[in-house]
């Protein structure tokens, strides 16, 4: 698979323009939608950026575009965008969970359905696989170091596999 | 679970020689049904807390014995004990978010002084698991589904034996939605120094601090129970000698490195915590899963595999011979068990998790990181 480096949008909150990116970031977070992550337009990928304070690197595929949002906590999320627009897929991988509802989007409430529903005592305490119609969701690891993927298998592009998602 | 007066234990050495005898490290620990009935694969134990430096304290029962977290955490529901609230420098509350993967427990810090077996932590941070303390602020919430209930939890709390001294460490030193602090006006994210996190107990033992053994016996079949000790220290009694035991070096993130066909995988972990061995996915495995329950594997017959796990520097690294058995033919054929070696589910691709299947006939050692032993600094794993 061949990837080549489109673009770099750097937004570091750290030094000298600390200010201003804050209200770059709180203009974004205004002017975007609210709602972002999987099944939403590519244009909801800015939200996620602004909301984990993050630096952007967009990569492009031929069979996709993947925008790797970095935080300053060490939170890595990557969301796979279809030829159409669509985020199909999204990544994860930090010290501590991403903000599910944030990359989750209209996903979030069928994903707390499920894992409430998988609360048993045999189950007992495990990583996270939900595989329904509509959604797939693996998720593991343990404080320090989290790890997990979610998408949509309906909205795969073609030729993509669900192993491309990681 | 009762409360009692912990003075009087008639623990007294006048009139010895002057040398101090060693501590009693072990501490019985259980693989059974659980506080809620028919749980699998869980270790269980007592945990005694006390309010600091007095001798007012509370034995509870069915803690989930968990080398894969660091830090005690107990339902609210089950304490009585009326502990004090850590405070942050500027006095407000101090409030903890704590995910696990598919979901967080949320409630207060207080401080205890922790019995366990002979071995005693003074003023250690603990969580109480409360949804009512204080309300769940948003960005905790939105980690996914709270852990609060006797139901939810399957435990009566969590007892964090692992790799780390405190449960998150220095990326909780600056505001994250871990730490939390909650003055009347609501909670804002916080950060908290290492001494104000949620501390692995054994590590504020005054002897037999520098790690744990979980020492289980093997089966050859389904249990209804299993009985073992969780013994502390490393090397520090004679009773918990490393005995050539290999060390397994784990990095910053308390990961070592599994290779499974050939693939390997650094962000592997022993966690007893986890009850099965789960491990990739159907996919990489060719394994299929349940049809009613996805998370554990089914395969026609039972699956004898081989991984070689490795230190995460590479070296060393040993074979591990495991087995996966069909799940729902498990629970159905030995529906009052509790005690499942061959338990088995996918994972996220990140790699192996051993669980509490990997300590059935095997001593493993968890050293906890910047402790000395006689196998080297921890964190590591020996077994």
């Amino acid at each position: 698979m061949s990837f080549f480096f489109v673009n770099a949008l750097s937004v570091n909150a750290a030094k000298s323009g600390r200010w201003a990116v804050i209200l770059y970031l709180a203009m974004l977070t205004i002017s975007l939608p609210a709602f972002a992550g999987l099944g939403e337009d590519v244009s909801s990928v800015q939200a996620d950026q602004a909301h984990m304070q993050g630096s952007l690197r967009t990569t492009q595929t031929q069979a996709y575009t993947l925008h790797e949002i970095q935080a300053p906590s060490g939170i890595v999320v990557r969301e796979f965008v279809s030829p159409t627009g669509k985020v199909f897929g999204v990544a994860w991988q930090g010290p501590w969970p991403p903000d599910m509802r944030q990359i989750l989007a209209g996903y979030f409430g069928q994903y707390q359905q499920a894992t409430q529903a998988q609360v048993n005592s045999r189950a007992g305490r495990r990583p996270l696989v939900i595989d329904q119609p509509g959604l797939v969701v693996q998720s593991g690891g343990h404080m320090r170091s989290f790890s997990g993927r979610a998408y949509i298998p309906e909205m795969l592009p073609q030729g993509v596999s669900a192993e491309a998602i990681r | 679970m009762f409360t009692v007066a912990c003075g009087g234990s008639g623990s007294s050495s006048g009139g010895s020689t002057g040398t101090t005898p060693p501590s009693n490290n072990v501490l019985a620990i259980s693989v059974n049904a659980g506080p809620n009935g028919g749980y699998a694969n869980g270790a269980f134990a007592s945990v005694t807390v006390c309010v600091p430096s007095t001798t007012t304290c509370q034995t509870i029962d069915d803690v989930l014995v968990d080398t894969g977290s660091s830090g005690l955490r107990l339902l609210s529901s089950v304490l009585t004990a009326a502990l004090p609230q850590q405070k942050a420098s500027d006095g407000n509350a101090v409030v903890e978010c704590l995910p696990f993967v598919s979901g967080y427990t949320w409630g207060p810090v207080q401080t205890a002084d922790i019995e366990l077996s002979g071995e005693k932590a003074s003023s250690v941070p603990i969580q109480v698991i409360s949804g009512s303390d204080f309300p769940v602020p948003t960005a905790c919430a939105n980690f996914g589904s709270p852990q609060e209930t006797l139901s939810a939890l399957g435990a009566n709390g969590i007892l964090g034996v692992g790799t780390m001294a405190q449960d998150c460490g220095q990326g909780c030193e600056s505001a994250s939605p871990i730490y939390w602090e909650c003055p009347a006006s609501g909670c804002v994210e916080a950060g908290e120094s290492l001494a104000l996190q949620v501390q692995n107990p054994v590590a504020l033992f005054s002897t037999d601090n520098n790690g744990v053994i979980i020492e289980l016996p093997a089966v050859s079949g389904p249990e209804l129970t299993l009985s073992g000790s969780l013994i502390f220290g490393i090397g520090t009694q004679s009773n918990n000698a490393l005995n050539g035991a290999t060390v397994y070096t784990v990095d910053d993130d308390g990961n070592f490195i599994t290779t499974y066909n050939n693939q390997s995988y650094n962000q592997s972990f022993i966690d007893s915590g986890s009850n099965g061995f789960y491990f990739l996915d159907s996919s990489a495995t060719g394994i299929p899963v349940c049809s009613d329950a996805n998370y554990f594997y089914c395969p026609s017959s039972t699956q004898n595999l081989t991984a070689t796990n490795a230190g995460s520097t590479g070296t060393p690294s040993g074979a591990v011979s495991f087995s996966v058995a069909n799940a729902d033919n498990l629970f159905n054929n030995y529906s009052s068990d509790n005690v499942f070696e061959q338990l088995a589910g996918p994972n996220s691709l990140s790699g192996f998790d051993w669980g509490l299947p990997f300590f059935y006939g095997r001593n493993v050692f968890t050293a906890i990181q910047g402790h000395n032993t006689p196998g080297g600094t921890g964190p590591y794993w020996a077994y």
